[in-house]
């Protein structure tokens, strides 16, 4: 049972070691999948989660206790949570898949962080993380893990003020047609997106005496066996093919052209 | 160099925007640029000239910086254009 005295925020940040966003996605020739040996990096809207949370630390400041970042994944997502610490995280777990293990999936990656987030002695408070990965797409996560923990969540977050004394979060929501605002009581979990006129926030770079320094910082390592979590995917692909190729518009030379074309095509303008 | 100071700085800066280079375009060989630049530089001894040397060092950091960002938020743009129905 949390005690109701006032107490310091424990911030998690899971992260995503995906390809990287100037990378032209290929289909890998088997079509089983996308070509996977390609630049990778943290996921864009993950990279805007840990300047998140490390801008409500800088706001908030003594009232966060701790900002941990956790990544699923093969040796190298070793490099991407050095990034995040250079970004102001204080630790890190990695829970290591092998390299040639499939890339987990949402309900995967979300049974996970409950499993460490219940192991966590301190309780965690936030959970940001991005609201989805620009490889595949899928936006499952945070409202998974809500689901499986049965905590509030605010997905599409374009703007977040937590309150530690009242233990509540306000946020704001991109939402089609503009913005929501909710507020919602901790513990929380919040998934960031791009606002349409400016990001959340700018990531700030990760300099490299930051990187150094981050090198000291711990990263704990863990398997999902360890964790009591089966991360087998239960989806299968059955194939996967690029869209088809966009057919070229053509250009007329004059209205008379346009009207024999549009005829062509059946649009006559006259009542059937 | 001047002094063991400025010259800590001066690698400093140079491991910097070496590291910041390899997400350059290539074709511009940012690093053979950055090394003439420094090399260029390398026997300056008036302490004013090595300071607007390094300033100059920390303002094409932040350039490239701006650029690598802008960079960046025109595919995320691209990749996830605003929904055509909203007012946003």
């Amino acid at each position: 049972m949390r005690p109701s005295a006032v107490r310091l925020l424990n911030i998690l940040v899971p992260i995503k070691r995906a390809v990287d966003y100037a990378v032209k996605i290929r289909v890998n020739p088997e079509q089983t999948g996308i070509d996977l040996n390609v630049k990778h990096s943290m996921n864009p809207f993950d990279e805007i989660a840990v300047e998140e949370a490390v801008r409500i630390r800088e706001r908030l400041k003594d009232a966060v206790k701790s900002i941990k970042v956790v990544t699923i994944g093969p040796p190298k997502s070793a490099e991407t949570l050095r990034t995040a610490l250079a970004m102001g995280a204080d630790s890190a777990v990695h829970v290591e898949i092998p390299e040639s293990a499939p890339s987990p999936e949402p309900l995967g990656v979300a049974k996970t962080l409950k499993a460490l987030i219940e192991r966590q002695k301190e309780g965690v408070d936030v959970v940001i993380l991005g609201k989805q990965a620009i490889d595949d797409d899928a936006g499952q996560t945070g409202q998974m893990l809500a689901g499986l923990m049965g905590w509030s969540q605010a997905t599409f977050a374009s703007k977040v003020e937590v309150n530690p004394e009242q233990k509540v979060a306000n946020i704001t929501r991109e939402i089609d047609g503009g913005l929501e605002e909710l507020r919602c009581k901790l513990p929380v979990i919040i998934t960031t997106d791009l606002r349409q006129v400016q990001l959340l926030n700018e990531p700030r770079y990760a300099s490299l005496p930051n990187i150094m320094k981050a090198k000291k910082k711990p990263v704990e390592k863990l398997t999902a066996a360890e964790l009591g979590v089966d991360i087998t995917p239960r989806l299968e692909t059955i194939k996967v093919t690029e869209p088809p190729k966009r057919v070229g518009g053509g250009k007329v030379a004059n209205v008379d052209e346009l009207l024999a074309k549009l005829k062509e095509a059946g649009i006559t303008g006259k009542r059937a | 160099m001047a002094s063991k100071v400025t010259r800590l700085r001066a690698l400093a800066l140079y491991k910097e925007l070496h590291r910041l280079g390899r997400d350059y375009e290539p074709s511009y060989d940012f690093h053979g640029k950055l090394r003439r630049l420094f090399e260029k530089n390398r026997n300056l001894t008036d302490d004013e000239e090595i300071e607007k040397a390094l300033r100059f060092g920390e303002y094409i950091k932040n350039e490239t910086l701006a650029l690598y960002s802008l960079r960046k938020y025109r595919h995320l743009k691209r990749m996830y254009p605003s929904n055509s129905t909203s007012d946003t």
